[in-house]
């Protein structure tokens, strides 16, 4: 099967991948004075601009979140940091064939090396940025629970559906540039369609259940739940939920990945 | 045993962007088999049902002119793009020198890209830490290679690119173009090393304009013309080949812009103030330039010879006139002039219609573009008709020498100095 030929081919430059996604993390914050301290600040600056604006200025103290600002605060930014990493991932995915269309033009490699790479780096990205969530997990006065050990699991089906889209993005962009265009907006609305900045719980959901369907057919939507449950709430991650998730980030992969393999030949010329 | 099988290959492009034809996504994703259902007016032959075999170890050149194909041959032997039609089979590693440096990322330092280009190229980490000195080396760039290639100059940046790829160490070694941008230090460096392949019995495919570094390098030659094969095989044989036709070119571009000079009728106004002057009391009505052996022409080989004629017709009977030529280089240098007065010949009379000639049996000259200044005037110097650089004329050959004027000359060496004479052609 095509499919498998092309992921052992892919394993075979992981060196390159490995490679490619230090290159990428080194290129970011070269020239800068603070480096990769900035992977740290940037959500620690976020977190509190949400605990100011959210926590304290709108002040939505739904019992559904616990009630407190600070406890607002840590609820968004539990679901903030796996979203950026979805979102960057797909934006730049995007571009990620035409910035380096020099590449494909000229040296004989798997393209999708580079959504990958992509993908991956986004995930250091995120990884250097957990620290500052579990730092302040305590912080905000919620415990760890053992359910906490369920967290590795929730990060590898985001990645199996970041990377699905992703492939998906970067093969379709090189034929219609528009995607990006649409892209960024449509992130806007993934973004509020998914219970970031508020909770399937609250009282004012429960009152619509068509709303709350809608959100359910999100797999973002089960994703964010996963870290919720197993930072926030302290709980089980919801099996079944997630299962689907899971399956329908394997269906997206594999799809994305048979339509990146479909346009292989025209990316040289195209980019 | 065959290294490079090339069979009855074809390559067509779309002349424009695919995205014209995605009406929706369902068709772009539906049809894969896009370029087949591609109406012939769309399109461009890049190759078309190209053949050849390259042996194991041997050195084969490309030669033809710009859009002729070189480069999509060998994106195809590197396995980059996949011909529409016919077969590539290629046997053993491939390093393709298409681009130097093309995978650079300008932020991070030169050590970080050697290793990023060395994988992309096929090397192991291993590999490269074993050659990283080697190729700094060669490249010249010790004090450099920590610093982010943004700083490099472009010399930098294709010393690093061509010593990566040339220590990949592959069975076959694709060359396109890329020693155009090196020092007069670099290259021959370049050279040795690719000398040094063949001397291990690599095989190479060789894409050049610089015709004489080709007949250096290679033992065999094929020639592209409009993505088909002209003609293959010793070197000399299809370089020659190639010449001549670029020499028809010239000759075509040459006539076409004379014709086009012709079609636009001048004012006598106009003409006076910019290249012809005089009251044409005798008329040079047309001139005509050929070789020796009668054939019209623009571009001449040296050997050939050169004869200018001229069509003359004077409207009253006139006894005072003087036949002359000027020969001027590019630079609007003098290069040769003479005329007939200069050599002593006695005018009697002129009227009506006639003809002169004047026949150069060896042109002397270096390569280069000629303007020609034909004139007939009184001895004293009034024009009659005077045509200023009004034709020109090219002169090619193998011969590299430069200047205004070939001076007949022959080297002479006392038998301590040892010097090997060039190859007779």
């Amino acid at each position: 099967m095509t499919l498998v030929d092309n992921l052992r081919a892919v394993w075979r430059y992981r060196v390159l991948v490995q490679n490619l996604v230090s290159r990428e993390l080194k290129a970011r914050y070269r020239g800068t004075i603070l480096g990769f301290l900035w992977s740290f600040l940037n959500p620690l600056l976020l977190m509190i601009v949400y605990t100011v604006v959210f926590g304290l200025i709108l002040n939505p103290r739904d019992p559904a979140i616990g009630g407190t600002a600070w406890l607002y605060a840590l609820y968004m930014f539990c679901g903030v940091l796996p979203w950026t990493w979805f979102s960057s991932s797909a934006i730049e995915s995007a571009n990620v064939l035409m910035i380096n269309g020099n590449l494909i033009k000229k040296i004989l490699f798997p393209a999708e090396i580079l959504p990958v790479v992509t993908v991956t780096a986004n995930l250091v990205h995120f990884f250097l940025g957990l620290p500052i969530l579990l730092l302040f997990v305590p912080i905000m006065g919620k415990a760890f629970t053992p359910y906490i050990l369920f967290l590795p699991l929730v990060i590898l089906v985001q990645y199996i559906f970041t990377l699905g889209f992703s492939l998906l993005l970067s093969a379709l962009t090189v034929h219609f540039r528009d995607i990006k265009d649409i892209l960024a907006n449509l992130m806007v609305f993934w973004f509020f369609s998914t219970p970031i900045i508020y909770s399937l719980k609250m009282e004012a959901l429960q009152r619509v259940p068509i709303v709350k369907t809608l959100l359910n057919l999100n797999p973002m939507t089960h994703i964010i739940e996963g870290y919720h449950a197993c930072l926030f709430t302290g709980e089980l991650i919801h099996w079944k939920r997630l299962g689907v998730t899971l399956a329908v980030s394997l269906i997206l992969f594999v799809f994305g990945y048979m339509v990146f393999d479909r346009l292989r030949d025209s990316f040289p010329e195209e980019v | 045993m065959v290294a490079i099988d090339v069979d009855g290959v074809s390559r067509v492009y779309q002349k424009y962007s695919a995205r014209h034809r995605f009406q929706t996504f369902k068709s772009a994703l539906v049809r894969g088999d896009l370029f087949r259902s591609l109406r012939a007016d769309e399109v461009v032959a890049a190759l078309d049902d190209v053949s050849f075999k390259v042996e194991k170890g041997r050195a084969f050149g490309v030669i033809g002119e710009n859009g002729s194909g070189k480069s999509t041959l060998l994106k195809l032997v590197a396995g980059i793009a996949k011909p529409t039609a016919g077969r590539v089979t290629v046997q053993g590693k491939v390093s393709a020198l298409i681009e130097l440096g093309a995978g650079f990322h300008p932020e991070i330092s030169g050590r970080e890209n050697v290793y990023i280009n060395g994988i992309m190229l096929g090397l192991s980490k291993k590999e490269i830490q074993q050659k990283f000195d080697e190729i700094v080396r060669f490249a010249e760039l010790e004090g450099f290679i920590d610093a982010p290639v943004k700083t490099y100059s472009s010399g930098m940046y294709m010393r690093l690119g061509f010593s990566v790829a040339i220590n990949v160490n592959p069975d076959i070694l694709l060359i396109d173009e890329v020693l155009a941008v090196g020092d007069a230090a670099f290259i021959p460096k370049c050279l040795d090393r690719i000398d040094d392949f063949r001397r291990r019995k690599k095989t190479i495919l060789f894409v050049s304009h610089d015709l004489n570094t080709v007949e250096k390098v290679c033992d065999r030659v094929v020639w592209l013309k409009g993505g088909k094969v002209m003609t293959i095989g010793d070197p000399k044989r299809v370089i020659d080949a190639y010449l001549q036709d670029v020499a028809a070119k010239q000759e075509e571009s040459f006539a076409r812009a004379r014709e086009e000079r012709q079609a636009v009728p001048q004012t006598f106004e106009e003409e006076r103030r910019e290249n012809r002057w005089g009251l044409r009391e005798v008329e040079i009505k047309k001139v005509t330039l050929r070789n020796l052996a009668g054939q019209e022409k623009h571009v001449f080989a040296p050997d050939e010879g050169m004869a200018i004629e001229l069509e003359v017709e004077a409207y009253s009977k006139i006894k005072d006139f003087v036949f002359g030529i000027g020969v001027f280089n590019s630079q609007g240098i003098s290069c040769y002039g003479t005329n007939t007065g200069l050599e002593d010949f006695e005018p009697q009379l002129i009227q009506g219609e006639g003809r002169v000639a004047c026949r150069i049996e060896r042109l002397n000259l270096v390569n280069g573009t000629y303007y020609l200044d034909i004139a007939v005037h009184k001895k004293d110097g009034y024009p009659y008709d005077y045509h200023r650089n009004l034709y020109s004329f090219l002169v090619t050959s193998t011969l590299k020498d430069v200047g205004v004027t070939r001076l007949p000359h022959r080297w002479e060496f006392s038998p301590g100095i040892q010097m090997k004479p060039p190859r007779k052609e």
